[in-house]
Parts: structure tokens; C-alpha cells; sequence
């Protein structure tokens, strides 16, 4: 698998959520997503930025594009110092549910993407990597 | 800061969603909405997501909240010019939209809220979407 | 540039002709050609292949055909199998466009060294490395295009079965053919929603006689479905519910929030009256004065 670009971008403002999704977008258009598919990353990262930002106490994001033989793919990882997740098995079963304002939103940016995986622990803060791939 | 201009057709108001938005503006939004309403003695408020790319939980949550509030000032909340890319993610998303009714077009929508000003028995928004 | 660069060009230059033309002779003896346009093509890519061959033995080594220097040549193979994958030719027939020059190459070297027997070998291992190379990614080419075909295919067949008919103003029909998984129902729910789009319609009569079977997984995706084209402002009915498929539904306790009917039939009928239409007998003409 090869790696055709990296970048980081800070993630501590409302407007540094609105500056990733649009280079996820733009990203996702040059890999030639599907308008559809195009719409689930950049939702999904826009849901995981505003709980880094929101939650986490403001991190960064990196984002690289790959490609993997024929396909090419997208991967975001979101990290902060925040105080972490207790209970991510919990957190992923919440979604929108709560109803406490809360909503982390983990399980539907889950189901937007192809790959998920979330790293947590009280006090360790938080990483979150996501990846759609054509 | 921007603000997000209100109009008034009729007895409905229009809210036309063109930025990002965040946390303030979706605050000063549902403020001067909620003002609004009742100064207009507004029946139904039309929000026109048509020019949004993305819906994520945030947005979403502010619609529910705009719609939970009005439908406490006695309006009906329609939203309308969803794109189908952004239907089919807020699908598998899995976000609820309580308590909004959807509409393809300000035209339908308006005719939606007449309807259901007209006939109250026939709103069904609790129906999740 | 050093020895066995020269030797491939020494040869080229000054058996070119002749290296054609035996180069041609052995494909033909393994590839049918349909007709004598793709014969003259094949020449021409052929004396095209030698040039770049040449070319790329004066700068190039022989040991990476990834440099720069031979993109020529790999842009040609690219278009060779790319052009043999659409034309159903088989991968064999393909590749041997390149492994047919070895022999002739060969006779050329055995020919041109025949007094010096170690270099001969050197040399002719050496070529024979390079010529390997580029079949073979000849034959990835090929390979990668197949692929390219039968998605398109695939994509294809994906559409075909899931039209969106328009019944009336207003109204449309989707009658679903088949089991529906999660790439179906992306494909079904963008073809719905494009259609409300276009269309304006606020009804859409989901059918599913042709759904062999409702299990959770099913139901969830035409959940899905019917929740998209809501969020469009059009309402579902669903139809062509087999008493069996009623059976399995009321078992397995799915709740699919949607007005259904057992027939198509039964759905137009409620969908025309919400429309706020009827249907009624047409008067006979009236009869002429006498």
C-alpha cells in the first residue's frame, strides 16, 4: 500500500471543523468518489472533528490519501488529549440517542465508513481512525 | 459575523441555510427564529437546506430544535431541498429528524404546511423520518 | 551504457527488418486474427515496439522497466492489452505479442555471438529478464482492465434491475426484482431519489413480489429505503406482500412503519385517492339530434 500524501491540520475552532471537511472533500473528489460516497467521509469527519473539538478539548487531524492496488481510499485520524472515553463500548452503542446533548455520533460515522477503529482511555485522550476507499 | 436572513411569506417564514454553520450562528438562528414567530404570528416556519452539502448530528440536532420550539409557538416546521446524497447519508447515519416534516421544494412545502394548518388530524410529524 | 545495451541495439539496427518479421511469424502461429485490419495493426504496433525498444536500450537498463525511459514502451503495452482485454482475447494470446520475440531475438544473438559462448549466455539471460518483464506486465495490464470490464458489467446489470416507472403525476412505482443487499439498495435508494427529484412525485409504490424472502437483514434495508424517501417529502406504500413473506414479518417482529398492500393494484388505488384523484365511467357521447 502506498501513501500519496499526508497532511495535518489543527483541529480547536468551529472553523477549523468547517477547513476539514473541506479537504476531505476536495481529497475525495480527487480519488473520484461517488457523490454519495463523497457525502459519507466528509459527514463522518465532520462528526468526529466536532467531538475532538467539542469533547476532546481541540486536537489535530491527519489525513492521507492511499492506494492499495486498484483502489484508492481516504484514511482521517483524529487525535486528542482530552480525558478519553470510559466506556467505548457504551459510546458506541449511544449514537444519537442519549438525548443528553451528548450524541458522540461514533456508531454512525462507523456505519459511513469502511474502516473504523477507536483508541480511548480516561485521561489518555482519544484517537479515532476512519478510511473509506473507492 | 454572518447572519442568516429570515423572510416572511404569507404567514410562514423562510430560512434559506447557505454557510457552515456553527455553534453561535445555530443559536443566534433559533433565537431570532423563536423572535420572530411570535412577532409574525407566524403558522409555519420552511427551512431550505438545498444549498447544504453535508447534514452531520449537529445540524441535525438544530433542526429538531427549531421544530421542537415552534411546535410549542404553534408553527409547523417543513424542511425542504434536501439533497438525495445527503438523504442516503443521514439515512445511514442513522439521525431521526422528529417532529420535521420534509418537502422536495419551498413550493410543496408551502403547500404542506396549508395542509396541515387546514386539517391538524392529518399531521403525522411524530413519525420519525 | 554498457555491453548488453549495445548488442540489442547493434542487432535492432542492423537486422530490424528481418527481427519483424520472424518476430511476426511466431505470433501468428498462436493467435488467430479476426480479419486483416488487426493483422496490419499488429505490424504497425509491432515496428512501434521496436523502436521504443531500441530507444530504450540506448539509455535505459534493462533491470527496472519502471524508469522513465520506458514509459513508451509500457504505454504501448498498455494500450496492446487494454485494446486484446475488450477484445476478448485471452490472456495468453495477449502476452504473446512480447514472449513470441525471444525466439527470433535469440537466433539474432546465437547468431552475432557465435564466437564468444560466455557472453553469449550473459547476454541472452539478460534479454531474456527484460523480455519476461514486460510480458508480464503486459498480462497485469490485461488482468486490470478484465477487472474494469466485468464492474462495468456488474454496475450495469445493478441498474437494469431496479427501474423506477412513473404510474401517474405524482406517483411512481418501483417494482424490486431479486434479494436486495447492501449494494443493491444504495443503487435502488439513488435511482428512487433521483426519480422524486425529477419527477416531483410525493408517492412512490414500493413492490416487492419479486423479493424471494424478508428476513431482519431485508427489512432493514428497505427501511432504509422508505426513511431516504421520506427525507425527499415522498411518502411509501409498500405492496406485493405474499402472505408467506406477512408470515415471516409478523414472526421475526419487524416493524416496518410503512402502509402496505397486498397487491400493486390495491397501492395505486390508495395512492390516487390521497392524490386527491378518482376514477370514474366515462359518459357515453351524446346521441345526434334527428
Amino acid at each position: 500500500m502506498q501513501i500519496e500524501s499526508d497532511d495535518t491540520m489543527p483541529l480547536r475552532t468551529s472553523d477549523d471543523v468547517v477547513r476539514v471537511r473541506q479537504a476531505v472533500r476536495a481529497r475525495a473528489v480527487a480519488i473520484g468518489f461517488s457523490l454519495v460516497d463523497q457525502t459519507k467521509i466528509v459527514t463522518a469527519a465532520s462528526e468526529i472533528a466536532r467531538n475532538t473539538v467539542d469533547y476532546g478539548g481541540g486536537g489535530e487531524m491527519r489525513v492521507e490519501v492511499l492506494r492499495n492496488g486498484q483502489r484508492r481510499g481516504v484514511r482521517l485520524t483524529f487525535s486528542d488529549s482530552g480525558p478519553g472515553i470510559r466506556d467505548i463500548d457504551q459510546a458506541m452503542r449511544d449514537g444519537f440517542t442519549t438525548g443528553n446533548g451528548l450524541g458522540l455520533g461514533l456508531s454512525g460515522a462507523k456505519r459511513l465508513c469502511n474502516d473504523f477503529d477507536i483508541k480511548s482511555a480516561p485521561g489518555s485522550g482519544t484517537t479515532v481512525t476512519i478510511a473509506r476507499w473507492t | 459575523m454572518a447572519e442568516i436572513p429570515i423572510l416572511r411569506i404569507g404567514d410562514c417564514l423562510l430560512i434559506s441555510i447557505q454557510v457552515d454553520m456553527h455553534d453561535r450562528l445555530a443559536l443566534a438562528l433559533q433565537d431570532d427564529l423563536t423572535q420572530r414567530i411570535v412577532a409574525d404570528r407566524a403558522r409555519g416556519v420552511m427551512i431550505d437546506i438545498s444549498a447544504l452539502e453535508i447534514v452531520d448530528s449537529f445540524i441535525g440536532r438544530m433542526l429538531n430544535n427549531i421544530a421542537a420550539m415552534s411546535k410549542v409557538l404553534d408553527a409547523v416546521t417543513v424542511v425542504v431541498g434536501m439533497r438525495p446524497a445527503v438523504a442516503i447519508t443521514l439515512v445511514e447515519l442513522g439521525l431521526g429528524l422528529t417532529g420535521v416534516r420534509t418537502a422536495l421544494n419551498v413550493d410543496k412545502g408551502l403547500a404542506l404546511i396549508r395542509r396541515i394548518i387546514d386539517n391538524p388530524e392529518r399531521d403525522d410529524a411524530d413519525r420519525e423520518r | 551504457m554498457s555491453d548488453q545495451e549495445n548488442i540489442v541495439l547493434r542487432l535492432i539496427d542492423r537486422h530490424g527488418q528481418r527481427l519483424l518479421t520472424d518476430w511476426l511469424a511466431y505470433q501468428r502461429k498462436d493467435v488467430r486474427y479476426a480479419g486483416t485490419q488487426r493483422e496490419a495493426e499488429t505490424v504497425e504496433l509491432a515496428r512501434r515496439f521496436l523502436d521504443h525498444l531500441r530507444a530504450g536500450a540506448q539509455i535505459a537498463q534493462f533491470d527496472d522497466i519502471e524508469t522513465p525511459e520506458w514509459r513508451p514502451i509500457r504505454e504501448l503495452l498498455e494500450d496492446l492489452s487494454r485494446d486484446r482485454a475488450i477484445g476478448g482475447f485471452s490472456p495468453t494470446e495477449t502476452a504473446t505479442f512480447i514472449f513470441s520475440l525471444k525466439e527470433p531475438l535469440f537466433a539474432l544473438l546465437r547468431e552475432e555471438l557465435r564466437d564468444d559462448t560466455e557472453r553469449l549466455v550473459r547476454e541472452t539471460s539478460t534479454t531474456s529478464r527484460l523480455i519476461d518483464r514486460l510480458g508480464l506486465y503486459t498480462i497485469e495490464c490485461y488482468a486490470r482492465t478484465r477487472e474494469e470490464v466485468i464492474r462495468r458489467q456488474q454496475q450495469e446489470l445493478l441498474e437494469l434491475s431496479t427501474p423506477v416507472v412513473q404510474l401517474w403525476d405524482g406517483i411512481l412505482a418501483l417494482p424490486l426484482i431479486g434479494t436486495l443487499d447492501s449494494a443493491r439498495t444504495q443503487i435502488v435508494m439513488e435511482s428512487l431519489l433521483q426519480h422524486i427529484v425529477d419527477s416531483g412525485a410525493e408517492i412512490a409504490i414500493i413492490d416487492i413480489t419479486g423479493v424471494p424472502t424478508v428476513d431482519t437483514l431485508v427489512a432493514q434495508h428497505l427501511i432504509k429505503t422508505i426513511s431516504a424517501a421520506r427525507l425527499m417529502g415522498a411518502d411509501c406504500i409498500l405492496s406485493g406482500i405474499r402472505p408467506q413473506i406477512a408470515q415471516t414479518i409478523v414472526h421475526l417482529g419487524l416493524d416496518l412503519n410503512v402502509v402496505s398492500k397486498a397487491t400493486m393494484a390495491d397501492a395505486l388505488a390508495l395512492a390516487l385517492r390521497r392524490s386527491g384523484k378518482a376514477i370514474g365511467e366515462r359518459k357515453p357521447p351524446a346521441a345526434p339530434e334527428s
